[in-house]
């Protein structure tokens, strides 16, 4: 298969579980070698697509290539050249996770061994899991490891990953991103479904959000960016009130504390540089600035550009 | 709590640990509500099928003739297995025919539910993690316990009550027929009191569930070898649950005492169930589970692989099991001539049997051989079931994400749940076989049980390509495969009483085995069970290809 085919290829796709649709029309693209966020509320229809994707489940219609080929009828042929993570790993109790991820290893097999058994060990290193642990004592964290070490032992073409660091701690999250950055440079694309933007903030070069079933954007993350606001706290010594004046602060909150005023206020993320400067010229004794949660970029996304459009087609 | 406070209050905090109980039952009852109506229907109606006019039993009580002739029936060792310890045989009549014939089936059943009811509400529910959620509400540590507890004596009470009625409503004796139906709700309690200590030791339900119809199958071959040893049992019947229940002697010479060993067992088996549960961890078993290896052994590649792991422990208990118990059933089968001349010169067993005591032990041979080809025919659903279950775990789209063919990962467990169902067939009739010679049997080859293992091969075949086809289609509904087997049950055991037409009985795959022992199978027997059983495959792989494969 030629690699000029986009990784993922997906037109109008539509699948129904009896009489409520799942995906209503679907389109999404993964150029080769692309890092692609996949994001969406509850229900939206990401994990329907990515088992459609996986051969799992049987579209009612449109088009899903892998590599150009067909994910229903080549599915065999093209799990060659993929690797899944889903969000719940379930696994084998009794088998230990080291034998987990050798049975799933050796289902595609690929590379060397000594290269693989090195490439193992470093990656249990990374993970810091313990193999010998059966699998049915294993935490919800663990058990998401396991599929993660079996999945970046692949090495594969593309990487199919559903929300793969639910569970995990911050530090393992960060391994995770680690390895897709790698999985990026050595050439492979990578469809991830996340709900935690930061995540998805680190590794993907695109980002498309679905709704209902339907891609209501897609693009990449800097156009997604500006959309989006950070919320600051902060505590200065000097009179904030200059904040006010900045057009990208928005709803600002000031008040008196023990230790000078403390300061409130959302930004958006475009001109986080340009506020900063200004806030460090009020004797900055303490600042937390937090990222937008998904749901917080949802509901402006949805508030600023979607509603607006979806009512002039109403009317 | 500090000391001072827990010394303060040891009254209520053991009360403490049974909060919320009530609350429980009134949830199980309202989930369990259909089955307990169904239950007690249809044991009522077995009751009023066979005993009312025009039922099997209602001429005993106006024909003697028809009265010796069941008798001399009910003597012969087949039907003492089917049947019971024969009190009453001299007077045959509608009462001891009920409880020498029915309190077996009734029981069975009963301790069937109570066990599934028992497993279902304790340790399903713990594994499923849904208990977890209950518990860190407003409920004690033995909640749980206590109220299935309480669930399983009020079904049982409930379906007692029933039968009461039933038994009474034919016209036989009320407080006999009070007796016999509490007689058996309480066999079935010991059974169930059997569960909750199984769903203790094991981590899963299905080892819980295992463990539990391990004990019913092995108190029910005691039952069967010691009443075939001694007339009205020997001591090894004595061990059964449903001996005890049999040997109150109801409707011939009713004697209570025998139910006072099964309240007895029953609360010594509650206590030391309590006892494990506070020992142990929530959701863990008995057996601490050990750590495995880092790296998996060359060998566990593949699908088959893998079934063939996940199978082996479960092949090698279920094989060992059954055959330990047809080994001992073995070991009667000398024994039966003997019975034949005990019986002595009755001219209506003569014709019965035809004449020959070598032709009686092959047909309890064979007997004994269905009974091993059902055993065989269950482990051929459970284990077909798996791949249900691996869909459900959503661990099939995780080997089916991988270039894993769809049919491949399908037929890899289609295949070693094939292997292992031969195995449990050939090695129970194997075990069976040796038992007859360690006893000085003579009359059967070795050759001669091979080929009647061989010859319920095919059938077995078409067991286990049903529940594929069942599952390939519609995973949901593959409580169909167990309807097939309750109805090949159904078939071997009450086929003439219920009079049923030959093409319902030959739905059953195991209607259509000869007894090889005494007549050669006909060719076209086997080639037909292996044709369908090819085609039920077909169908199968026809339907997986094609549907969404969950998880
Ligand atoms: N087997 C099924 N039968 C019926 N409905 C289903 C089935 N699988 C999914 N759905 C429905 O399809 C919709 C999309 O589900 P999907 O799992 O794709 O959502 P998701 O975007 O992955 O959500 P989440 O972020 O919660 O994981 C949901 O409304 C879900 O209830
Ligand atoms: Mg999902």
């Amino acid at each position: 298969m030629s690699d000029t085919n986009p990784a993922v290829e997906i037109a109008g796709l539509h699948k129904s579980f009896g009489s409520f649709k799942a995906l209503d029309g679907l389109d999404l693209t993964v150029q080769h070698g692309q890092v692609a966020g996949f994001l969406g509320p509850n229900g939206a229809g990401k994990s329907t697509t990515i088992k459609v994707l996986l051969g799992l489940l049987r579209a009612d219609a449109g088009t899903a290539r892998l590599f150009g080929g067909d994910v229903w009828r080549d599915a065999v042929e093209l799990h060659k050249r993929i690797s899944y993570v889903p969000g719940d790993v379930n696994l084998w109790p009794n088998l230990s996770g080291g034998e987990c991820i050798d049975y799933l290893t050796r289902l595609k097999p690929r590379g060397d061994k000594a290269r693989r058994k090195a490439r193992k060990a470093e990656l249990l290193e990374r993970f810091d899991l313990d193999p010998t642990k059966k699998a049915r004592t294993y935490s919800k964290g663990n058990r998401q490891k396991v599929a993660l070490v079996a999945a970046f032992l692949d090495e594969s073409d593309l990487y199919i990953f559903d929300e793969p660091t639910s569970g995990l701690d911050p530090l393992m999250e960060a391994v995770f991103t680690e390895y897709a950055r790698e999985a990026k440079a050595a050439g492979s694309s990578v469809l991830l479904s996340s709900h935690i933007l930061s995540e998805v903030e680190k590794v993907c070069d695109t980002v498309t959000i679905i709704r209902a079933g339907v891609a209501v954007e897609s693009g990449t993350l800097e156009e997604l960016r500006h959309l989006t606001r950070s919320s600051v706290v902060a505590t200065v010594g000097s009179d904030p009130s200059r904040l006010a004046t900045l057009p990208a602060v928005n709803d600002l909150v000031t008040s008196q504390n023990g230790a000078g005023t403390r300061v409130a206020f959302d930004v958006d993320n475009n001109a986080v540089g340009e506020v900063m400067k200004t806030l460090t010229t009020l004797d900055v004794r303490g600042l937390t600035i937090t990222p937008p949660s998904l749901e917080e970029l949802f509901m402006r996304h949805y508030g600023d550009v979607i509603e607006p459009e979806t009512e002039k087609e109403a009317s | 709590m500090s000391a001072v406070a827990a010394a303060a209050a040891p009254r209520r905090t053991a009360l403490a640990s049974f909060t919320g109980a009530g609350h429980l039952i009134r949830f199980m009852l309202r989930r369990d509500r259909i089955r307990i109506a169904v239950w007690t229907v249809l044991i009522a109606l077995l009751y009023l099928g066979s005993l009312a006019p025009g039922g099997e039993y209602s001429v005993l009580d106006d024909d003697p003739e028809a009265r010796a002739g069941r008798a001399a029936t009910l003597s012969s060792p087949a039907m003492i297995a089917m049947g019971g310890p024969g009190y009453g045989l001299d007077d045959y009549r509608r009462g001891p025919a009920a409880a020498n014939e029915l309190i077996l089936w009734v029981t069975i059943a009963l301790a069937a539910m109570t066990i599934l009811q028992v497993v279902r509400h304790t340790r399903s529910e713990e594994e499923s993690g849904r208990s977890e959620l209950m518990r860190a509400g407003v409920l004690g540590r033995h909640a749980p316990l206590a109220a299935v507890i309480v669930q399983v004596l009020l079904t049982n009470l409930i379906v007692a009550v029933g039968s009461t009625l039933a038994l009474a409503g034919v016209g036989l004796d009320p407080v006999e027929s009070a007796i016999m139906a509490f007689g058996i709700a309480l066999g079935a309690l010991v059974y169930g009191a059997v569960a909750l200590v199984t769903s203790q030791l094991s981590e899963s339900s299905g080892g819980a569930l295992g463990m539990a119809f391990g004990v019913l199958g092995v108190t029910y071959v005691a039952r069967v070898i010691g009443d075939i040893q001694e007339p009205h049992g020997s001591a090894l019947s004595w061990l059964s649950p449903i001996a005890w229940v049999h040997q109150t002697r109801v409707f011939v010479d009713t004697r209570l005492w025998p139910l006072g060993i099964a309240v007895v067992v029953a609360f010594a088996l509650l206590v030391l169930a309590a006892v494990l549960a506070s020992h142990r961890d929530f959701g863990a078993g008995m057996v601490k589970v050990r750590s495995g290896r880092a790296d998996a052994s060359p060998l566990l590649s593949g699908p088959v692989a893998l079934a063939w792991v996940r199978q082996r422990t479960a092949l090698l208990w279920t094989a060992l099991g059954l055959s330990a118990m047809w080994f001992a059933t073995g070991t009667i089968l000398t024994e039966v001539p003997n019975m034949l001349e005990a019986v002595g010169d009755n001219p209506l067993y003569d014709q019965l049997l035809e004449g020959s005591g070598d032709e009686m032990v092959r047909i309890f041979a064979a007997f004994i051989a269905a009974y091993s080809a059902f055993g065989a025919g269950a482990y051929a659903i459970v284990m077909m079931l798996r791949a249900k279950a691996e869909e459900d775990a959503t661990r099939a789209a995780l080997v089916l994400a991988k270039p894993v063919a769809r049919l491949r990962w399908l037929l890899s467990g289609a295949l070693v749940a094939a292997v292992g169902s031969l195995v449990v067939l050939f090695a129970g009739i194997w075990a069976m076989a040796l038992g007859g010679y360690a006893a000085g049997l003579d009359s059967i080859g070795f050759g001669d049980f091979t080929g009647l293992a061989l010859a319920y091969t095919p059938a077995v075949l078409v067991v286990l390509a049903f529940t594929l086809a069942v599952y390939a289609w519609a995973p949901r509904a593959s409580g169909l495969a167990w309807a097939l087997f309750g109805w090949m049950f159904l078939v071997l055991m009450f086929a003439d009483m219920l009079d049923l037409p030959d093409w319902l009985r030959g739905l059953s795959p195991y209607w259509w085995v000869e007894n090889t022992l005494s007549d050669p199978m006909p060719v076209s027997h086997t080639l037909g069970l292996l044709g369908v059983a090819v085609a039920l495959v077909l169908v199968a792989l026809v339907g997986f290809r094609r549907r969404d494969v969950h998880g």
